[in-house]
């Protein structure tokens, strides 16, 4: 239930504004894998073309390549409606739907398409995402109350639920902890452990603590100056990249000596 | 340096608050006072006929056999007017807040606005010269074809000056009102849930009822109940269209009588009893718009659990 990602020479534009300058990069499934850079190197624009969310805002394109075990997502008849299906993300700030209840919130995604699901099915899925999110035991008794109702912790593990619910096979997450205090992190980092036997995880982290506890694999990003694109730096194991990188600007950054 | 001591009362920083919070409380007393007053003078000015011999009001059979064909004829033109303009105002504004390009979307937007420069008494003239003209032949065939329902009952009025041109009439009246409302409430859509329903995979049909409608739902109806208070409450629209009538079910034929046009048709030649009559009639107009308000308040407070705003 998991594929890699392999990007090809991709380019992202913003109108004719060139934001992240041929990016490639392998993403092994299974794994988890960590971007981190300076505030607009285009790490999170880089991660929402791996399921096309960079669609949403107005003037964005890439050039190159994304292939989903193979499958490149940019080909011709893809629809994003279904690359979004399988490639699940997390945002930065907790978003559960506010007028769903709990239970809602994990059916949300797997009612679409005029899917249906029976209730008995739809409370084993309920309880499996849950858990799997590592909620169940504090929701399990007020399921039909709203989800805005939980602490920031609790309703980003609620869109964790949401998105595994669906089954994806990658879940790319932006910064999932940024507003989050640190317990909270704490046990969304725990969770993403968990994630990984299953699939393929790819976060976004200003926290390089948290890249080098989460992440099996490391990509630094950085950028020359304003207006500049983004440029990834380098990849490699995050015990390498953190300890032995072999570029001079990753270790500046990750030593904490950048800029 | 010295310190300030806790108990200096800055006098000039602190005039500026006191003048404008008692500024905000004259503001709000006077919103009140000004209810207060046109619900006394409603009432007092209405006491005369609600209190006359029954043999004494209009029609000889007291206030209440007098008003009631009104009021359940002002609801049915409101009603009309609503079921109309809602879904196309709801469509139409979904359009220009999430489906048009942005400049296409930025026109039509003015354009509707514009509608709502049109002074009322225009969209009668419009209705009683061409369109109750141009949609007789409807009736006619609704008459022929659909008089097993008891509203579209024959035979049709040949003018098309009837309750249900009316209602179509208010509703152009209301769609701009209810379509730039709701546009303003679906542009406001917290980007973080549309883009969590995307993320989902949700087509952007699935998006809008998954995240935008929900967010916007309380403002819709508070648009609804805007709209529908124009609608209550216009008169000269209705009064130009409208051949008025008894109470009658059918739709198509002439007949029925809102509050608002009643008042504006005999007011000028009314005198004594009749004005007072006239008066409680407002009495009652306003008394519906009222309870109309209130339950949209109950609606919208009903779900505040699930309104995002918490």
């Amino acid at each position: 239930m998991s594929k890699r990602i392999d990007v090809k020479d991709l380019n992202v534009y913003y109108g004719d504004f060139l934001a992240v300058e041929d990016v490639t990069i392998n993403i092994e499934a299974k794994s988890v894998t960590a971007f981190i850079g300076p505030s607009g190197c285009g790490k999170s624009t880089f991660l929402r073309t791996l399921n096309r969310m960079h669609e949403v805002l107005p003037g964005a394109r890439v050039e190159g390549e994304v292939l989903l075990d193979g499958d490149n997502l940019y080909g011709p008849g893809v629809d994003p409606v279904t690359v979004r299906s399988q490639i699940g993300m997390v945002f930065q700030r907790p978003n559960p739907f506010p007028t769903m209840s709990i239970r809602d919130n994990v059916l949300a995604g797997v009612k679409l398409n005029n899917k249906k699901i029976s209730k008995g099915e739809a409370d084993v899925l309920v309880e499996r995402s849950l858990k799997g999110a590592n909620l169940w035991n504090e929701v399990k008794d007020r399921l039909e109350k709203p989800g805005s109702g939980l602490s920031g912790g609790q309703q980003q593990r609620l869109c964790i639920a949401r998105a595994i619910a669906v089954e994806p096979q990658v879940i790319l997450m932006d910064e999932p902890c940024s507003a989050l205090d640190p317990i909270s992190t704490l046990a969304i980092e725990d969770l993403i452990n968990e994630l990984k036997d299953q699939y393929t995880v790819v976060i976004v982290t200003h926290n390089m603590q948290q890249a080098a506890r989460v992440s099996d694999r490391t990509a630094f990003f950085n950028i020359a100056g304003t207006g500049k694109p983004g440029k990834l730096i380098e990849v490699g194991d995050t015990h390498t990249i953190f300890s032995n990188p072999s570029q001079k600007a990753t270790e500046d950054y990750v030593s904490g000596r950048f800029g | 340096m010295t310190a300030t001591p806790l108990t200096s009362n800055q006098g000039a920083a602190r005039a500026g608050d006191k003048i404008f919070s008692g500024a905000a409380l004259a503001a709000g007393c006077l919103i009140l006072a000004v209810l207060f007053g046109v619900a006394l003078f409603l009432v007092v000015q209405a006491i005369p006929a609600l209190t006359a011999p029954a043999a004494e009001i209009q029609g000889g059979e007291g206030f209440f056999a007098y008003i009631w064909p009104i009021v359940i004829g002002t609801l049915i033109a409101a009603a009309i007017a609503l079921v109309i303009a809602t879904p196309i105002s709801i469509g139409v504004a979904l359009f220009i807040s999430h489906f048009a390009p942005r400049r296409l979307a930025a026109g039509l937007g003015y354009v509707v606005d514009l509608l709502a420069a049109i002074p009322s008494v225009i969209y009668g003239a419009w209705g009683a010269a061409f369109l109750a003209k141009e949609i007789s032949p409807a009736y006619n065939w609704l008459a022929a074809n659909m008089a097993w329902l008891p509203i579209f009952q024959g035979p049709a009025s040949a003018t098309g000056k009837t309750i249900l041109t009316a209602g179509i009439v208010l509703s152009v009246m209301v769609l701009p009102i209810i379509t730039s409302l709701s546009r303003e409430i679906f542009l406001q859509t917290p980007k973080l849930h549309e883009e969590a329903a995307l993320a989902l995979g949700a087509t952007r049909w699935e998006m809008i009822k998954m995240s935008v409608l929900p967010f916007a739902r309380p403002g819709i109806i508070s648009a609804v109940m805007l709209g529908l208070g124009r609608a209550l409450g216009e008169t000269m629209a209705v009064a130009l269209v409208l051949s008025s009538g008894a109470l009658t079910a059918s739709l198509i034929q002439s007949g029925n009588q809102t509050i608002a046009a009643e008042i504006a048709l005999n007011f000028p030649e009314a005198s004594g009893l009749k004005v007072s009559t006239l008066i409680a009639a407002g009495l009652v107009l306003f008394v519906i718009t009222l309870a109309v308000n209130m339950i949209a308040r109950w609606i919208i407070t009903r779900h505040k659990e699930f309104s995002g705003a918490n």
